[in-house]
């Protein structure tokens, strides 16, 4: 809020909302009343006979981020970084790759996968009989792979700027002190870039928290999908929504906290 | 040609010849050559554009030379074509382990910016040279205080003025104990009233015996300190010599009038 005060350029104070929690005060006090609300007047029977499904929902909805966002992030540094310093045959394949999928939906990646690459398995005798089949046949490791590809998409996008922005100057100086290019990249390079991705991350992570649902499409069982269920079988329509929808929120929330944590922008000269 | 008078006592620090460097077309150094004996401080002038963080930066290979060969105290670092027609370390063993022990200071201080100063001293004495992480930390407090920073070792760099962040990168350097200390006008990015500092306290290492090569656009501060004085004109020294002699008595006309800018 005192942000107003400060001068205009400072790149610097993008970073500090992150520390910042997302609800205010008013925020919760607005929640609260509308728990209230709708506790007092809405049906929430259905409940008794769901939660173990809304439960499990959860989980997998919580996995599914957790799961993709880390496999994604492993793969965006690599992506990101070999765009900075190629060479062009890694540099090249790397920059397409993030391209073609950052400029296809989501939605579409995930049918190509599961209904396409899925259904190429199932003629296929060899992979039928496979140990890898009964694997192949769920649904969620289409979801998995989908989501963990769209990610790290984005993501080498994020590194690729974060590796470029890191003052070149510094990266000499640790050359003339005799670093090996390993450990340049481990001690100097890779955490000044992560600490410079770090406030893009806890958007695109939300972004990957709401992109989940879409896996409902594909019959795994997370909890947007479970809203549904109740949605047909009960003929409710806004209670199950706006259960999961306090549940994105408080999602999202927690995707803030533990990023404020990996925080260190402690470093970072606060803007005057 | 050696000018300290005990140049029978000292040996070589460093040594190059035939020391060239194009980019593309555009031939920047044109063959030079250079001793430091140990304890030397040799002062590098010259105009903007004559080379000089060119020539300093093919000590330590940061910049890659078209010819020439470098013997840093007594061992030539061998070399091979880059496929750029230029030379490369043909050892990245070698090359790490002497650069190690060459500390480079930077005119934009260049200290990592997401590491205390205490982070920063210690990083190479700890994982290049293999040093103990404690004495490393005495190590460091010891320089950190030496050069009037002891109570700010683990302020991060951004906190500091450019005058107490020079210093740190000085301390950095002198972590490694170097066999010769590299600047690159290290006060000409600071704001006139933190580069005394500074001079300050590279006059005391030079009092001290360390062996430097120094470019630098500070001439009272050159007569002062160094005990050679080369001067660096398209590519090629125009003229060297003890500080005395060239400054009181410069032979050529562009020397003479390259000092001229600075009266
Ligand atoms: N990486 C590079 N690519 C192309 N040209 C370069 C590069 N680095 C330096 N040069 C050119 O080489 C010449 C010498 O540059 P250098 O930086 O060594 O000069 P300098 O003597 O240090 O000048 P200054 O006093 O301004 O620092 C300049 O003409 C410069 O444009
Ligand atoms: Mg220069």
């Amino acid at each position: 809020m005192t942000d107003a005060a400060k001068p205009a350029l400072q790149p610097v104070s993008v970073l500090a909302p992150t520390k910042a929690p997302a609800l205010g005060r008013w925020g919760w006090i607005i929640l609260g009343a509308f728990a209230v609300y709708a506790a007092t007047t809405m049906r929430w029977d259905w409940l008794l006979d769901y939660y173990p499904k809304l439960l499990w929902g959860l989980l997998a909805t919580l996995l599914l981020l957790v799961v993709t966002t880390a496999l994604g992030l492993a793969a965006a540094i690599p992506l990101g970084f070999v765009q900075v310093v190629g060479p062009r045959w890694l540099s090249v394949p790397a920059r397409t790759f993030c391209s073609i999928i950052r400029g296809t939906p989501l939605l579409l990646q995930l049918w190509l996968l599961y209904y396409g690459l899925g259904s190429v398995f199932a003629a296929n005798p060899e992979i039928r009989d496979s140990a890898l089949w009964p694997l192949l046949r769920q649904a969620w490791p289409y979801a998995v792979i989908a989501l963990t590809v769209s990610y790290a998409a984005y993501e080498g996008e994020v590194f690729r700027g974060a590796f470029a922005g890191v003052a070149k100057g510094q990266l000499e100086a640790a050359q003339s002190f005799g670093m090996s290019r390993w450990h340049i990249f481990r001690r100097i390079w890779l955490p000044q870039a992560f600490n410079r991705a770090l406030p893009t991350l806890v958007g695109e992570t939300i972004l990957q928290l709401k992109a989940t649902p879409l896996v409902a499409t594909i019959t795994v069982m997370d909890v947007y999908s479970v809203a549904a269920q109740v949605r047909q079988a009960t003929y409710l329509t806004y209670e199950p929504l706006i259960l999961i929808s306090v549940i994105y929120v408080l999602f999202a929330l927690l995707i803030q906290r533990a990023f404020a944590a990996f925080s260190t922008t402690r470093y970072m000269r606060s803007p005057r | 040609m050696s000018l300290s008078s005990d140049a029978v006592a000292s040996p070589e620090a460093l040594h190059v010849e035939g020391i060239r460097k194009s980019f593309g077309s555009h031939e920047v150094l044109k063959g030079i050559d250079l001793t430091a004996l140990q304890g030397d401080v040799v002062a590098i002038i010259g105009g903007s554009g004559s080379g000089k963080s060119t020539f300093l930066r093919c000590l330590n290979f940061l910049e890659h030379p078209s010819a020439g060969t470098v013997r840093i105290n007594g061992e030539d670092i061998s070399l091979k074509p880059d496929g750029h027609g230029n030379l490369a370390p043909s050892s990245g063993a070698q090359i790490r382990r002497i650069r190690s022990r060459l500390a480079m200071v930077f005119q934009s201080f260049n200290l990592w910016t997401h590491m205390t100063l205490l982070e920063n001293v210690i990083e190479a004495p700890v994982r290049v040279l293999g040093l103990e992480r404690k004495e490393a930390v005495l190590q460091a407090e010891d320089l950190l205080n030496r050069v009037g920073l002891g109570h700010k070792i683990h302020e991060y760099p951004s906190f500091l003025s450019g005058g107490q962040q020079q210093r740190a990168a000085i301390a950095r350097a002198l972590a490694v104990n170097p066999y010769a200390m590299l600047f690159d006008e290290p006060t000409s990015a600071l704001d006139p009233e933190l580069v005394g500092e500074v001079l300050k306290v590279i006059t005391a290492l030079a009092e001290e015996g360390r062996t430097m090569v120094l470019v630098t656009h500070e001439m009272a501060f050159a007569r002062e300190v160094a005990s050679k004085v080369v001067f660096l004109h398209n590519g090629r020294i125009e003229e060297q010599g003890a500080p005395a002699e060239l400054f009181g008595n410069p032979q050529s006309e562009r020397l003479a009038r390259f000092l001229g800018n600075f009266q």
